[in-house]
């Protein structure tokens, strides 16, 4: 066992705040404070000012007007303003029927269910195998009465980027509100909200080098989208969100933004570059599936499932690196991933999946550990394996009759 | 020359001991709570830690306490959640409250409930033989704040407590001004749920909890990734939880020489106000927050004092910071009965720790200034 | 997860990893759990003509608990009767090991293995004796 502090390849659970962001914080959080709502001194106009210049840089990433900005506490609240609030807006006029995807976050899923609860009814696609929703399924899925559909950009365990334009033309076409989780995909993918034929989109400061608690949510204008708010309150955020805001923590999503924005191509560069080493360097093992198409996805991800090898005792064994089993929302029980399920994964392999994700202070040095000790842990484990002895012995394994537990 | 703070019942300037404990969680302690590794870990064992301060600081178990990004979260929650959970019923919240009080219950009557308000008297304090005239055995759920952020005005939830179990009304209370500023303990005030508001107390914005009885039945607002035992899905804002946790325990151990501290500022303050001939809402001080003073004087426009203060280095507020982008008078004072005219002219100090008898002083030689010079405009004008 | 300093160590270092020979008259084994359920043990018992555990064996396909449970119960195994090795209960596994709540099944998952190498060992003496 050794005394280091473990590698970090959990990027896509949630990235270190970057020094320059937590630098520009600071100031926000002890000098400048003041409620940005307050108008009548100073005080709340820094704040306001900082909020606003804040506000410009998340537009200026994703090229939307600032005024399509909404803050809110994170991408959880923004995915459930989104999607209760259209569905709530647009029911009367259109239906109550909506579309998403079985492997979308689950702030999207529950807030889906939430309204199925209340009486909306929806279809939750299954993705191919390589985690891509099929258009063909997805036009088959529309009725008259879809309101609203909700398709991630970039899906947080395997990575994989669906063709929300693809998606979203078909939305037009039919006259249905096109939210798109967007969490996992700020500063990895291109985003072009001015072209996008997306209505809603939810972002999160966390998974971008920014701070937790703070996020937005895209509304477009033209064509304008109506949203119920949620919260209600001081009427902050022209009435769709309120709360007082957290300046430093909305500065702070703003200057991470705007860091993704100027270094984007090149950084993603550099992390493709270390992922096909980690990839290449993983692939040597036998028996090992990638999880998720390899062509349509961001670079910062690779998910691999070690067959005959159990989730639990894998990631006990790779605890001088930090990485995931599944997503870290739901790390928590000891299911299998949804996510790897939908895609068709079995049970095994699914519990036996680690999320590696990739970030802005990853090195090659990294990597090679990682290599390094999945090659000796796995091949330690195997050799402990009733499984893998069978294997070897060249048992069918899905032939066995297995002992009632 | 700084401005002086006065507008703490708006927010308060972060304390430099608090941002201490939140530094490493702006910087190197990066890991999501919800992570099995030691990045996760660590935070997780930071936010259990900041849990247990909130729980003491209102006397509760650690896992009553359900973090929210803010006291107007909370309160959404408590409102919409607990009343979500009920059959509809009458919802009863007093004339005061605040929006993010008034406006969840409000919404709640597309659900078929009844929504009443319980009216306050001159003081700004809640009628009693109001509260027995509506409250009935059809009554689901009651909100009412333990003090008023304009008054300041201290509210009997306590005895409100005992007349809705009669009826076995639940009781939600909106406790943002009155943590850090008196005594605040959940059991002895006999709700079942109580709103609590970081920034006000000297920690971070971006942080608030929903104190909770355990046999109050919640639906959440945010779902997701089951976070707070499913209560509020979320990553969370660890850095502002953990902000949050240290301003408890600083206000639990600060709270008696607050009061004496902020009494003695106020009670300089009002003797000169009543030198001034000011009218000060909120009834007796004993029945106030000791940090809050809620006036105004006959023929002066409250925005114009306000701003003029300000150009003289005061930063007070008129009427609640949240609803400011309106030029509507205080529906507090209104619901006082107090006068359109006087109420429009309304401004409140509200101070904390880091204010000094020698600002109150400077400041009511400017406000003697300037209510002269606004007086003699109105009095050219007319 | 926090695990006990014991599970640690068994996890680190598990004692008798191995197969014995199926086949062997004296071998009883023991396979339990599904892949699909997240653990499968296989445990192996080798008797003396005394009828004493001589040497035990295991691989497990699990979590460290279950690693820890199967590799706890082949040094507890040795020098014990088969009567007395089928007396092992999970309890004393799981005490030994300070096993939470939730990994309790991997303690009973470890007797069921026992038993069903005892099992497996007994069947094969009958069907020795009744052979001769």
């Amino acid at each position: 066992m050794s005394d280091r502090a473990p590698i970090y390849l959990d990027y896509s659970a949630t990235t270190p705040v970057d020094p320059r962001v937590a630098e520009k914080m600071i100031p926000f959080i002890t000098e400048h404070f003041g409620n940005p709502a307050s108008r009548s001194h100073p005080y709340g106009w820094t704040a306001e000012k900082a909020v606003e210049n804040a506000r410009e840089e998340v537009a200026k990433l994703v090229n939307a007007d600032p005024r399509e900005i909404v803050w809110t506490s994170g991408a959880t609240e923004s995915n459930n303003l989104a999607i209760k609030g259209a569905a709530n807006f647009y029911a009367a006029s259109k239906g109550k029927h909506i579309i998403t995807v079985a492997t979308e976050h689950k702030a999207v899923i529950d807030a889906v269910r939430e309204l199925e609860r209340q009486g909306f009814e929806a279809t939750y696609l299954v993705p191919e195998p390589n985690g891509l929703v099929d258009l063909d399924k997805f036009k088959a899925a529309i009725r008259p009465e879809t309101v609203l559909a909700s398709v991630m950009l970039v899906n947080n365990e395997i990575g994989v980027i669906q063709d929300i334009t693809a998606i979203g033309n078909v939305c037009r076409a039919n006259n249905i509100i096109f939210h798109v989780d967007a969490a996992q995909a700020t500063g990895k993918v291109v985003i072009d909200l001015e072209t996008l034929p997306v209505d809603l989109m939810s972002f999160c400061a966390h998974k971008t080098y920014g701070p937790k608690g703070i996020g937005a949510l895209y509304v477009r204008r033209k064509p304008r989208i109506r949203i119920e708010a949620q919260m209600h309150g001081g009427g902050h955020e022209r009435g769709m969100r309120s709360g007082t805001l957290a300046t430093h923590q909305i500065v702070g999503m703003g200057e991470a933004f705007r860091i993704a924005r100027e270094e984007m191509a090149a950084e993603n560069e550099r992390i493709r570059m270390l992922r096909d080493r980690l990839l290449n360097g993983l692939m040597d093992i036998e028996e090992t599936y990638i999880n998720g198409d390899l062509d349509h996805r961001v670079p910062h991800n690779l998910n691999i499932s070690f067959n005959f090898v159990e989730g639990e005792s894998l990631i006990m064994a790779v605890k001088d690196i930090a990485v995931s089993s599944g997503s870290a929302c739901t790390s928590a029980s000891l299911e299998p991933s949804y996510v790897l399920r939908a895609l068709g994964r079995s049970d095994e392999l699914a519990h036996s999946s680690i999320r590696f994700s990739i970030g802005r202070f990853t090195t090659q040095a990294d990597v090679d550990y990682t290599i390094e000790l999945l090659k000796n842990k796995i091949g330690k484990l195997r050799e402990l394996s009733p499984l893998w002895e069978m294997f070897k012995d060249g048992v069918d394994l899905s032939k066995v009759q297995w002992a009632a537990h | 020359m700084k401005p002086v703070f006065f507008d703490h019942n708006s927010t308060t300037a972060l304390l430099p001991e608090v941002l201490e404990t939140m530094l490493p969680f702006m910087t190197q302690q990066h890991g999501n709570p919800t992570s099995r590794h030691v990045f996760g870990r660590n935070t997780r064992d930071a936010v259990e830690q900041a849990r247990t301060q909130v729980a003491q600081a209102v006397g509760v178990q650690a896992s009553q306490v359900v973090f929210t990004a803010s006291g107007t979260e909370a309160n959404n929650f408590a409102v919409r959640g607990i009343a979500s959970n009920l059959e509809a019923s009458q919802l009863l919240i007093s004339a005061i409250e605040h929006p993010c009080v008034t406006r969840p219950a409000l919404a709640m009557r597309t659900s078929g409930w009844a929504v009443n308000a319980m009216h306050v008297d001159e003081n700004g304090q809640l009628k009693m033989d109001d509260v027995s005239k509506k409250l009935n055995s059809s009554t689901g759920l009651l909100s009412v704040m333990l003090a008023n952020n304009e008054t300041g005005a201290l509210q009997p939830v306590a005895e409100l407590s005992v007349l809705a179990k009669q009826h076995k009304a639940y009781v939600h209370t909106d406790a943002v001004q009155a943590l850090g500023k008196i005594p605040v303990d959940f059991i002895a005030l006999g709700v079942h749920a109580m709103t609590l508001s970081s920034h006000k107390i000297g920690g971070p914005l971006g942080a608030g909890a929903l104190i909770l009885d355990k046999r109050v039945d919640i639906q959440p607002l945010l779902l997701g990734g089951g976070q707070e035992k499913g209560l509020r899905s979320g990553t969370e804002n660890v850095a502002a939880i953990v902000g949050f946790g240290a301003a408890c325990a600083i206000a639990n151990d600060n709270l008696s020489a607050y009061q004496e501290h902020t009494l003695a500022l106020r009670t300089q303050l009002e003797a000169g106000l009543n030198q001034l001939k000011a009218t000060i809402f909120g009834g007796k001080s004993t029945q106030r927050l000791t940090n809050t003073s809620f006036f105004a004087f006959p023929n002066v426009e409250g925005e114009t004092l306000v701003t003029a203060l300000d150009k003289a280095g005061f930063a007070v507020a008129s009427g609640s910071a949240c609803s400011s982008d309106s030029n509507e008078p205080s529906h507090v004072l209104l619901a006082m009965g107090v006068d359109e005219d006087l109420a429009r002219g309304s401004v409140r100090v509200s101070m904390n720790m880091q204010n000094t008898a020698a600002q109150v002083d400077a400041f009511l030689v400017a406000l003697k200034q300037e209510v002269q010079r606004l007086k003699a405009m109105t009095a050219i004008a007319a | 997860m926090a695990y006990s300093d014991k599970v640690l160590d068994h996890y680190e270092n598990p004692r008798n990893v191995g197969s014995l020979d199926k086949d062997a008259a004296n071998v009883g084994t023991g396979m339990v759990g599904a892949p699909a359920c997240g653990d499968v043990m296989k445990l192996q018992i080798q008797v003396n003509d005394a009828g004493i555990i001589e040497d035990a064996k295991f691989k497990t396909y699990g979590c460290g608990s279950a690693i820890a449970s199967s590799s706890l119960v082949t040094e507890w195994l040795k020098g014990k009767t088969l009567d007395q090795a089928a007396e092992i209960k999970n309890s004393a596994i799981a005490e030994e090991l300070a096993l939470p709540p939730v990994k309790i099944h991997c303690s009973v998952l470890a007797e069921d293995a026992i038993k069903a190498a005892v099992a497996d060992l007994k069947s094969k003496q009958v069907g020795s004796k009744e052979a001769a």
